[in-house]
């Protein structure tokens, strides 16, 4: 069975709902790389955002992955590594 | 010290582990824990499933069925602990023009947990967004506004001056000590019956910590759970209770020859500024109010036997107060023991700065400083003396308390016998 | 001890008027913000009507990463914030963070943010909670947020009394400024126009239940049956007086005596204490009765309340000696924030000379009271005397005279 892929875009969606977006931070843009901090979300919004990629796609989260230090890209990584478990 | 001065002649705590001031302090002095598995509704559903309940029967200390049903839990607490405070003091207030005694209620949560119930039936389980108003009790606007525990109080006690709810999150109950505190020195009451109640433990708020996973999940040692200052702390355990106490002007209390606990000699409140839940690791403004409390005690940092931390267990909240103990107390920080008692009762969030006024008061009468509980292996980063797992006898003339809130609220409070010297 | 506290700056978001410019203009011609409830469906309950704020697009005042983590009422307090330093010429990040406070009131908490996690609590499970019901819906978050948002660390304050806590705050504000912080924000803003609010508020049994506008809320009159309920309120600027002159700040006027009592439990027999209140307030301010220019009435709308409130100000005042006034006969009754857009009014008023009007009310005899119906009044206000009660038995009253 396919498992469901977390893209960027993904990401991009559940952060804007959880937590808004920063009138000066461009999230269309190029961020794979840009850790949350730079983003301007904090470890609040992430453990939002984490809450809603938790219950959207059936995973658990460790609070760790949810750092600000942390990229969207390695946190899209981990994600899929947790759907790719469930399959 | 100059103008009034303001002391505490009578006080009651509801606290897990024993309702009443002996039992509080047995369990305080014995270093017990009053944490355990979750028995109030099925905690299974969540991640913490611990927490610090009262077994509280409210026919037992003088409820009328009347009061125990239009009253919240929180608000239950709360008349029977400031009918208490009032009994231990021995005041007479109806001797007293009425409209010179005050009530202050600090809450953070108000009643929280009756309108979780509320709304589970108005909802009809949360399926009716257009909830039922014909399922509504006829106390529902009691919840929606907790000045309602004022009132009950107010009622409670017979009195007729100012009276508030204070509402500054987890700080709420050394804020409304402070409040009640300052209309005395200002001279717009001569005595309050002042404190703070809360009773959290409802699945709304379990489930809003969990989802900020500030509350530990460690269920399978519940009684082990809360661990400020320890390495392996992992959050916060939820309590609930109540602490009320008489505040009276010195020169009336002398007068009619009171028992005096002790004087509030300082008090201060600061904000961080910087967000709601988060706390900045270096105490800056926790340190300003240690600061403001101190000068105006006019107590040196030397001068402090005793400082009642705010250690909630989560390891920003122990990191940050560690710091602001440095900041503000300097090199006697290392000297002074240093304790929480939210590793026994938990943290009932409004309630508990009040509460922890109270062990505060009742270390001064019995010149001993109550432990930190579970505290085996202290984080590095927090190298106080935190007085691990036994009480300790020692001289305690004056205590620092402190509390930390959402809101950013920092506040601290300095209590001394009003005999001392300046400096 | 004892430095003159003055108001510099208004922000205020009431029903019939945002911003202060806005409100003046309707309320000073008697412009009514009460209608149908439109946020939702109220056919099923007994009231439907209420005060809503319409056109309130929080989103273009505020940062988008504060909109999820904030219930309407914050939203509303944070503009109203804003709006009151612009108004005062004060710009927070130039002042030294510890030299600023906020003490706001609040009755209810954010309710429609309650309701809507609640919502999810029980009909989703308790992992679909937000992280932000936390803080968002209780009693200090616009405190909180406020000074988050100014940089503001010094003494910060909420203090809850039902509707007696609007000026109830601005009280503790005035003693934090009294101890020496020259500027604190106070007020208050409630907004719990969600369908659980609005259950709740069912309760008091004190609201009206009828449908037309113009007969709902009538206090002092022989038709009273009740009180509309509203949203918003007002948040102010407090400054000592000599260091707001120093810095050339425009000045309202000052906040210059309190008092506060709570009624004896009812059935005790005791006479009520409304009436101490005043008396404190006057005292307090070292003004007697006779220099109040006009009262700014609670006016609940119920008889007994209203008789409560008519005898203790014919008790301090003699019948018919001072102009009273319900301006929130416009706005419905806004809760904690009632008292706190009184005094901005107040203000308004003493600007103008003008005292605006309790609408749609024909005075019952029986009071012995000059309400001002009808028209406006014009007539020099320089000392005010605003009341506000909470259920329970909460009783404030604030003087608030002009300062020049």
């Amino acid at each position: 069975m396919a498992h469901k892929e977390f893209t960027l875009d993904d990401l991009r969606r559940i952060l804007i709902e959880a937590a808004g977006a920063d009138e000066a931070v461009n999230l269309d843009g190029d961020i794979l790389d840009t850790d949350f901090e730079s983003l301007n979300y904090e470890s609040l919004a992430l453990l939002e955002t984490g809450g809603r990629i938790e219950r959207e796609y059936g995973i658990s989260l460790d609070e760790t992955t949810l750092s600000i230090t942390h990229t969207p890209r390695s946190l899209i990584e981990t994600v899929n590594g947790a759907l790719a478990a469930l399959v | 010290m100059s103008g009034r001065r303001v002391v505490i002649t009578g006080l009651e705590v509801l606290a897990p582990g024993g309702v009443g001031t002996e039992a509080f302090w047995s369990l305080l002095s014995e270093g017990r824990t009053a944490t355990r598995g979750i028995t109030f509704f099925d905690p299974s559903p969540f991640r913490s499933r611990v927490a610090a309940e009262i077994d509280f029967d409210p026919d037992a200390h003088g409820l009328s069925p009347q009061e125990s049903r239009r009253m919240d839990r929180a608000g239950q607490f709360a008349v029977v602990a400031a009918r208490g405070a009032l009994a231990d003091s021995g005041l007479d207030l109806s001797g007293l023009p009425p409209h010179r005694t005050g009530v202050t209620v600090g809450t953070a949560v108000g009643a929280t947990t009756g309108l979780d119930e509320e709304y589970r039936v108005v909802s009809d389980g949360g399926r009716l967004n257009l909830v039922d108003h014909t399922y509504a009790v006829p106390h529902l606007y009691n919840h929606f506004v907790p000045s309602s525990f004022a009132a009950e109080v107010a009622w409670a006690v017979g009195a007729e001056g100012a009276n508030a709810v204070v509402s500054t999150g987890c700080t709420s109950g050394i804020d409304s000590i402070g409040y009640a505190v300052e209309l005395i020195r200002e001279g717009s009451a001569d005595t309050m019956v002042a404190g703070a109640t809360d009773a959290p433990i409802s699945p709304i708020t379990m489930a809003c910590f969990d989802a900020i996973r500030a509350t530990t999940p460690r269920h399978d040692e519940p009684e082990r759970a809360s661990r400020p200052f320890d390495g392996t702390r992992n959050g916060f355990v939820l309590g609930e209770g109540s602490a009320f106490f008489v505040l009276e002007e010195l020169e009336s209390a002398r007068r009619r020859g009171a028992r005096i606990y002790a004087e509030i000699a300082g008090y201060a409140t600061r904000s961080n500024a910087y967000h709601m839940t988060g706390l900045r690791p270096d105490g800056a403004e926790m340190a300003e109010a240690i600061r403001v409390a101190l000068d105006e005690a006019q107590l040196a940092p030397e001068r402090i036997d005793y400082v009642n931390a705010h250690g909630s267990g989560t390891k920003q909240n122990d990191r940050h107060e560690t710091a602001a103990f440095k900041k503000s107390l300097g090199s006697h920080a290392y000297a002074t023991p240093v304790s929480s008692i939210k590793s026994m009762v938990g943290h009932s969030l409004g309630a508990i700065g009040a509460i922890e006024i109270a062990a505060s008061t009742l270390a001064m009468t019995h010149h001993v400083v109550p432990p930190t509980a579970n505290l085996h292996e202290p984080d590095p980063e927090c190298d106080l003396d935190y007085v691990p797992l036994t009480a300790r006898e020692h001289t305690t003339d004056a205590v620092l308390t402190v509390g930390s809130g959402f809101g950013g609220f920092q506040s601290a409070m300095v209590l001394a016998r009003p005999e001392r010297t300046a400096a | 001890m004892t430095a003159s506290v003055v108001v510099t700056g208004l922000g205020v978001v009431a029903p019939n008027g945002l911003g202060a410019d806005d409100y003046w203009a309707a309320t000073r011609v008697g412009k009514s913000g009460i209608g149908r409830l439109s946020r939702f469906d109220p056919s099923q309950y007994p009231s439907r009507l209420a005060g809503e704020i319409h056109g309130f697009r929080a989103e273009e005042f505020l940062p988008n990463r504060l909109m999820p983590q904030t219930d309407r009422m914050t939203r509303l307090a944070l503009v109203a914030a804003d709006w009151a330093l612009e108004d005062a010429g004060v710009r927070p990040q130039e002042l030294p963070a510890f030299d600023m406070g906020v003490v706001t009131s609040s009755a209810s908490g954010g309710f429609e943010f309650g309701q809507r996690e609640l919502e999810r609590l029980w009909s989703q499970g308790s992992e679909y909670v937000s992280a932000y019901q936390s803080f968002a819906w209780f009693y200090a978050v616009n405190s909180g947020q406020i000074s988050i948002r100014h940089g503001m660390k010094g003494p910060s304050g909420v203090v809850v009394s039902d509707q007696a806590g609007g000026l109830d705050s601005v009280a503790q504000a005035r003693r934090q400024v009294r101890k020496g912080t020259p500027l604190v924000v106070s007020g208050a803003v409630d907004a719990s126009l969600c369908p659980w609010g609005w259950v709740a508020q069912q309760t008091s049994g004190r609201l009206s239940t009828g449908d037309d506008p113009a007969r709902a809320y009538l206090p002092f009159d022989a038709r009273a049956a009740g009180h509309v309920p509203g949203e918003g309120g007002a948040l102010v600027i407090l400054e000592r007086e000599d260091l707001a002159r120093a810095r050339g700040a425009k000045v309202y006027g000052r906040i210059a005596g309190y008092g506060a009592t709570f009624d004896p439990k009812p059935g005790s027999g005791r006479p009520p204490a409304l009436g101490k209140a005043i008396e404190l307030a006057l005292a307090d301010a070292g003004v007697d009765a006779a220099d109040v220019d006009v009262v700014f009435a609670d006016g609940a709308a119920v008889p007994d309340l209203d008789r409560a409130e008519a005898d203790a100000l014919n008790e301090v005042f003699g019948a018919r000696r001072v102009p009273v006034t319900v301006p929130k006969t416009m706005t419905g009754a806004l809760y904690s924030g009632a008292g706190a857009l009184d005094l901005a009014t107040v203000f308004l008023a003493m600007e103008e000379g003008l005292v605006p009007p309790t609408v749609n009310v024909e005075p019952a005899d029986e009071y012995g009271l000059d309400l001002v119906v009808g028209q406006p009044r014009t007539t020099e206000v320089r000392t005010a005397l605003v009341l506000a009660r909470g259920q329970g038995g909460f009783n404030s009253a604030l003087v608030a005279r002009s300062a020049d």
